[in-house]
């Protein structure tokens, strides 16, 4: 009987969270390893899985997975979220990336200097409003169907809906001027196993705040210096 | 007849370098529209083909792609350098992925704060040398075969051999504990594609320097 997927990481959304909710809307159970202190992160370490000594970290299939964008192409590929063919993938990978980048500036907002939590949050939203969310809000008005490619659900609709979600927590009525992404976020979450881990309880984890941010630093060890301020 | 693959970029290396590369040591001839004025960027963005408004894009096969890794995703699998089955994709994905961290801090290098010169370079030498060559050094070494993965030519090997050359340019010997990438330095740099690409006059674009820089903050705005 193959084994269930590890993941390996905190108790916190990071760089693992989109993992999780692709695992989840995919109906695939994992387990979770969650590091608590620096040295069960420094044990995983010196136990050899961490190819480049870093988590995220899958364990799958036999394979020891690292870095999130290809702990994600597997999972989508897997598990027939990934598109038919060449060309669906590329348009896949294209608002995924696009996604991601959004992502990566939600993560490292509580990590702004102090004094600039203001002007940070406005970049995001302004991009999340003029250079993200039209683009998705188009695609949908554009073929009328209910996923974004291939008439299917894939990789791109859940990254997708974990976005909007995360804008959301940031200012409520951020798709306010998008009437297709809420009818797109009103049927992703009426999906039984989106349904699922939305529920208290899931494995889907908090916002991060003031102690999680705490905690992911003495862990793994790491200060706002490292971080190069470069939101593009 | 198949039209040639169109690279929207200005004349520097930045995030396009990787998709060159790509392309030429695939031995697919390539055309470039340079941008050269914020003005002529300006006009690629109003045209509309411009997913997040933003370069690189490349066109190819009637589609406009953006975004770095989804272009190079196209390309390798177009072009058979993606390996053979998902296990070996999902190795070539997690080697070019540190290559790509690798690559980000160099392309970042020459924009980093007054005074912080060699604080950063140190830190990317340290990384080159403490968590990415090890890296691929052992595979080589564990499996002995010519490529990184699955004894065939992929992305990840051309991702590497670029990643070699751009680190040489900040400490030319980079790869002294290295046999094993010394080794695949020197097979790679005999394939015919990829000694095409280092002759002078290729469509290889220069290290970035200041004045580079400043051409490129002229393009596209930023500070």
């Amino acid at each position: 009987m193959s084994g269930k997927p590890i993941l390996h990481y905190f108790n916190g959304r990071g760089r693992m969270e989109s993992v999780r909710w692709l695992l989840a809307a995919a109906g695939v159970e994992f387990e979770e390893k969650i590091l608590k202190s620096a040295e069960d992160f420094e044990n995983l370490v010196k136990g050899g899985n961490l190819m480049y000594q870093q988590v995220p970290m899958v364990e799958i299939d036999g394979l020891n997975l690292v870095q999130t964008r290809a702990i994600l192409k597997y999972i989508a590929a897997k598990y027939n979220l990934y598109g038919k063919d060449l060309k669906e993938k590329a348009l896949i990978d294209m608002y995924v990336e696009g996604m991601r980048d959004l992502n990566e500036m939600i993560m490292y907002y509580p990590l702004c200097y102090p004094g600039e939590e203001e002007k940070n949050l406005n970049f995001i939203l302004e991009r999340a409003t003029e250079r993200f969310f039209p683009v998705y809000e188009k695609a949908l008005k554009s073929h009328g169907k209910n996923y974004l490619v291939g008439n299917q659900m894939s990789w791109a609709d859940i990254q997708l809906f974990e976005a909007i979600l995360m804008v959301e927590e940031l200012k409520s009525d951020i798709l306010s001027a998008f009437p297709k992404l809420q009818e797109f976020k009103a049927r992703m979450s009426k999906l039984p196993s989106i349904q699922k881990f939305l529920q208290p309880g899931s494995q889907r984890k908090a916002k991060m705040d003031g102690k999680n941010l705490a905690e992911a630093k003495k862990i793994f060890k790491f200060d706002d210096s490292v971080f190069l301020k470069h939101m593009s």
